[in-house]
Order: C-alpha cells, then sequence, then structure tokens
C-alpha cells in the first residue's frame, strides 16, 4: 500500500523525508508503478533545486550537529552556512518582509540577481575608478583571494523566497566586508559578524559573534572589544537594511557615498 | 470501481513483468528497465552510477560515519562474520565489495592467531625430538605466519579500494593480502578459485543482485562457502519503529554533520528498507545453486548473516 500522500500541502510534502518503510512484498511490479504514480522523491517535496525537506525534529538535530561542528573546526563553513538555515524561522521571514516593504529591496525580490563570477563583469569592474565599489569589491576578492561562487545554496529552508532570501544574504557578506573594510581573517569576519547580528537578526551570526573570539589572541580580543565591536553594532544600528540595496546597480558610486547612504560610519 | 482498478493493475503487473523480461535480455543496449535506487525511480544505468557517486563521496569518511552511525556496533557485526567462517590457514578468501578492507583485515588477524597456536603447538611437540628430525625440520618452510592464507579485496570503487590500501599501509597489513577492481555482477576471476565468498554490507548496493549470486557460485570451489553479512527485517513491531525512527531521522543529519553529505545516507537508509528480507534473501540464495542456506539475526534482525555451501 501507498503510505504517503501524493502531492498535497507543502506540510505533507515535507513529511516524505519522514516516509515509513515500505510493505514488504513492495519489490513487486506494483511497488514501482505506484511509485512512478506518485512520482519520485526527486521531484516531489523539492521547494527549489538543492531543497532538502526535513521534519522538525531534523532542524533540531541539524542545529546542534552543525553549531558543535562549526565550533570545533571554523573551517567548515557548510556547518555554519547549515546552523544559518536551521534557525533563521524568525530573522528570515522578517528579513523578507523588511525587503517586500522597501522598493529597490522589493526589486531585488522581483528580479532574484545573483551574484556570480559568471554574471559579474570582473574587466568593468576593474577599470572603474579607485573608490568606486566595483573597484574596491574586485581589489577586496583579489587582496582575499576569496570568490563569490562559494557561498553555499540553500539546502534546508522550507520555503522557496526564503531560500533566495538567505542566498541574497550570503552573497552580499563579501561586499559588506568591503564597505566595512574589513579583511577575511578571523578578526575581521568576527566584525563583519557583529554587524550582520545586528542588521539581520540570524542567530548564526549571533553565535558566530559571540563564539568566533574564542580563537583570538588577547591583544586582538583587546581591539576588538574596545573599538571595532563598539563601532560595528553603532553602525549595524543606524544603517538601513543591507539587504535593500541593489549592488549591481551600484557598482560605480563611491563606496564613501554609499556607507553614507546606507548609514555606515566609517572605520576605525 | 475497485475491480476494475484491481483489473487494471493486474494487466499492468502482466506489462511490467514483460518489460522486465525484455530489459533484461537487451540490457547492454538500451538503458534498462525501472529499477529503485533508495525511494527514488530510476534506469538500471542511473542506478549503478548514483551508487558508484555515493560511494565515491561517501569513501574519505566511511569508517568514521560506521562508527557513529552504528555507535561502533559495525565492529562486532564484523567479529561475528569472521568468527562464524573460522578460517584456517590456506583458506583462499574472496571478500567483495569490500572497499577498506574491514573484513579482510579481521581475516588475516584470525589465521594469524590460529597459525601462531599451530606453531607453538608443533614447537612443544619437537622439544624432544632426535638431531636428525631436527634437520630435516630446517628445509621446511613454516615460517609463513599466515600458513599460505590470501585474502583478495575486490570492489568496483576506485575510491573505496584507494581508502584500504591506505589503511592497510597504515595499519601494517601487506602479506597475504591483494587488492582489485571489480564488478560482483562480473568478477574477474576464474571458476573454482575460492574457498569463501564474504560480502558485507554490499550485496545491497549491486544492482543485479542475482548476478551477483551467481557470480559468487561460479567463483567458490566446491566445497565452498558463502557469507553474507547485511542489513535486514526487524520482525519486532516496537523495535522496528524505534528502528526507523532513527535512521530516518538521524541518519541523514548524522551524514550531513559529519560528512557533508545528507544524500549520500538518506540513500542508504533506503536502501535498506529495499533490500528483501532474511527468508525472501534465502531464497535467492538457494535458487542460485547454493545448499544448506541458512541466516543468523544480530541485534533482533537488524543485520542478518546469510551462509550457503557450494556442494
Amino acid at each position: 500500500a501507498v503510505l504517503h500522500p501524493p502531492g498535497g500541502s507543502p506540510a505533507g510534502r515535507a513529511r516524505l523525508s519522514q516516509a515509513e518503510p515500505r510493505a514488504r512484498d513492495g519489490r513487486s511490479e506494483e511497488q514501482e508503478e505506484e511509485e512512478a504514480e506518485t512520482g519520485a522523491r526527486a521531484g516531489a517535496g523539492r521547494l527549489y533545486p538543492g531543497h532538502i525537506p526535513t521534519s522538525p525534529l531534523q532542524k533540531v538535530l541539524l542545529a546542534a550537529g552543525s553549531a558543535a561542528v562549526a565550533l570545533c573546526d571554523p573551517y567548515r563553513h557548510d556547518m555554519v552556512a547549515v546552523l544559518g538555515e536551521t534557525t533563521g524561522c524568525l530573522a528570515l521571514p522578517n528579513l523578507r518582509d523588511k525587503m517586500k516593504h522597501h522598493p529597490e529591496g522589493y526589486r531585488i525580490l522581483q528580479e532574484r540577481p545573483r551574484i556570480r563570477l559568471s554574471t559579474l563583469d570582473m574587466g568593468r569592474l576593474r577599470g572603474l575608478p579607485d573608490g568606486s565599489l566595483g573597484r574596491e569589491y574586485v581589489r577586496f576578492l583579489e587582496d582575499n583571494k576569496v570568490s563569490p561562487d562559494t557561498r553555499m545554496p540553500p539546502k534546508f529552508v522550507d520555503d522557496e523566497e526564503l531560500a533566495y532570501v538567505i542566498q541574497r544574504y550570503r552573497e552580499v557578506h563579501d561586499l559588506m566586508h568591503t564597505l566595512l573594510g574589513m579583511p577575511t581573517n578571523m578578526l575581521g569576519e568576527v566584525v563583519v559578524k557583529w554587524f550582520e547580528a545586528v542588521q539581520t537578526g540570524l542567530p548564526m551570526c549571533v553565535l558566530g559573534a559571540v563564539f568566533g573570539p574564542v580563537r583570538l589572541s588577547a591583544r586582538k580580543l583587546q581591539v576588538l572589544a574596545t573599538e571595532l565591536v563598539p563601532w560595528a553594532i553603532r553602525s549595524g544600528r543606524n544603517a538601513s537594511c543591507i539587504l535593500n540595496v541593489y549592488y549591481e546597480q551600484r557598482w560605480e558610486q563611491p563606496v564613501e557615498s554609499l556607507r553614507e547612504e546606507i548609514g555606515i560610519f566609517p572605520p576605525p | 470501481v475497485a475491480a476494475g482498478l484491481w483489473r487494471g493493475k493486474a494487466w499492468a503487473r502482466a506489462l511490467g513483468g514483460a518489460l522486465r523480461a525484455l530489459g533484461g535480455s537487451v540490457r547492454g543496449l538500451a538503458a534498462g528497465p525501472e529499477m529503485h535506487f533508495g525511494f527514488q525511480t530510476v534506469t538500471e544505468e542511473e542506478r549503478r552510477k548514483k551508487i558508484y557517486q555515493v560511494f565515491e563521496s561517501v569513501a574519505k569518511k566511511y569508517d568514521v560515519m560506521n562508527d557513529s552511525m552504528t555507535l561502533g556496533i559495525h565492529r562486532v557485526w564484523k567479529d561475528v562474520l569472521v568468527h562464524k567462517m573460522n578460517p584456517c590457514p590456506g583458506t583462499q578468501l574472496l571478500d567483495v565489495a569490500g572497499g577498506t578492507g574491514d573484513i579482510a583485515f579481521r581475516f588475516i588477524n584470525y589465521v594469524r592467531s590460529v597459525r601462531e597456536r599451530q606453531l607453538q603447538r608443533k614447537l612443544r611437540h619437537r622439544q624432544n625430538l632426535s638431531w636428525q628430525e631436527i634437520s630435516e625440520s630446517y628445509q621446511e618452510d613454516n615460517s609463513n605466519s599466515l600458513g599460505d592464507s590470501q585474502v583478495v579485496v575486490c570492489d568496483i570503487n576506485r575510491e573505496m579500494l584507494k581508502v584500504g590500501k591506505q589503511k592497510a599501509q597504515h595499519l601494517g597489513y601487506s602479506e597475504g593480502l591483494s587488492w582489485v577492481l571489480g564488478n560482483a555482477e562480473e568478477l574477474p576471476f576464474d571458476d573454482d578459485m575460492f574457498d569463501v565468498y564474504t560480502i558485507a554490507f554490499g550485496i545491497r548496493n549491486v544492482t543485479r543482485i542475482d548476478l551477483a549470486l551467481q557470480e559468487a557460485y561460479r567463483v567458490l570451489k566446491p566445497g565452498g562457502r558463502f557469507l553474507c553479512l547485511e542489513f535486514s527485517h526487524v520482525s519486532n513491531p516496537l523495535l522496528s519503529r524505534l528502528y526507523d525512527l532513527y535512521s530516518f531521522q538521524v541518519i541523514p543529519v548524522l551524514g550531513e554533520v559529519i560528512a557533508g553529505d545528507w544524500n549520500s545516507y538518506q540513500y542508504l537508509v533506503e536502501s535498506i528498507r529495499r533490500f528483501p528480507p532474511q527468508e525472501e534473501f534465502k531464497a535467492m540464495i538457494e535458487d542460485v545453486g547454493f545448499f544448506k542456506v541458512d541466516y543468523q539475526n544480530l541485534n533482533s534482525g537488524i543485520v542478518a548473516i546469510h551462509s550457503g555451501f557450494k556442494l
């Protein structure tokens, strides 16, 4: 007998992941036909490419596991990403609503731009004047030897639009580094996390901001505590939502002018 | 309506059966009939490819994942298998889908310890020999610590073999051990070559189990033994529900957190559910020609060891 409902509500589809075992006479032709009718798992329940539907219990286990592993091994960026997805159930709709109620953010949600090496015209950006967003962004990528293509695609977000929001947040992260003037070492990453924590409210950012510093030396901790974190918090509070900026249309804009517009204070 | 539906299904079943027979004979030409990959429906070709990719991706973390998923109990299962085999020095073992070498290393350890005891006994016996007899014994080559036992590890996946070879080097296994790339459905060995054929947690991933069983029969010597260690069916309803809960809720999460690969471990738990239960698998083994086929449940049927003899 078929034990899960074909199609149906998203909740019903999500439950496909907890599939009960088939009846034991299931390997006959009947079973395979029925499976073909209800839709192979690859199609049903998947809201976007790469989506893995998960039950609430699985999300809790994933959140706990990814937090533990991310803490022990900070190079497991995939675990940081998973933590963000599994704990973002309150913060992500919040962000999405902020975007919806802002004209530029709304356009981003409609047009769904992606920041990828294939979509960026690196040559043109390099040719822009010094101090412009495009030029500084490319400089940042080259100095720190990073690429926008290494961002993990979302897997455990159960809403297609929210999956885009978190994807946008990840792709905009490098631009945050550029606007805040922070490098990709541990100290720089922690500062950006503080800023993002205030801006987005994502629990993953908060956890990263609070636990990230445990791996820093005492001297760096001091600089962090006295200058950088207060600045990051003040800027985060003062700035408008960073996801509401259509960066791809502002490559020529000077970084300082963009900072002023958003409300980020000049870096110390 | 129900009657109509039933008739429709019967017709469809007949058609399916005919297609399957057809598909089987033109296996080499067409993509092949529809098969299962976990709970998905794919063609034979796709299934082989997907399974190859699963093991390619998990190879490096295979042992770590085994320990985490089974809390180390898989080691006990494999020990039971080798104890049941009870090999003596001189046994030729073929371990199919033996990838990272767990069974092969246990076999070597077992045979080594049996051999040591044998040599100790011989030594004690030799204490009262005459000088003549002692000098004669020097001409015999008794120094082989394995007593001419040999294990061939055969696996279809290069990555798994690579990990196995590295492990062997790291743990110091070299004598009596060889690694062969091969397909369980079409083994690169002659007939009647091995005393024992084992396949541990591998036959579930074979696309044509009947062919693998036929090949097992072919390469075994007369009197040889077939041993299969595999996940099986739990009949106890309460345990079965707990087992399902653990399998479907926890194992893919472990896969994602430890190996960064949810999908491979989702496939794993689904493929376990798809595998025939104990009695049915026993019948499949008998169909191929093995005698005295029997099975032993471990942990109430979570795992079962099937055994058969080529007589």
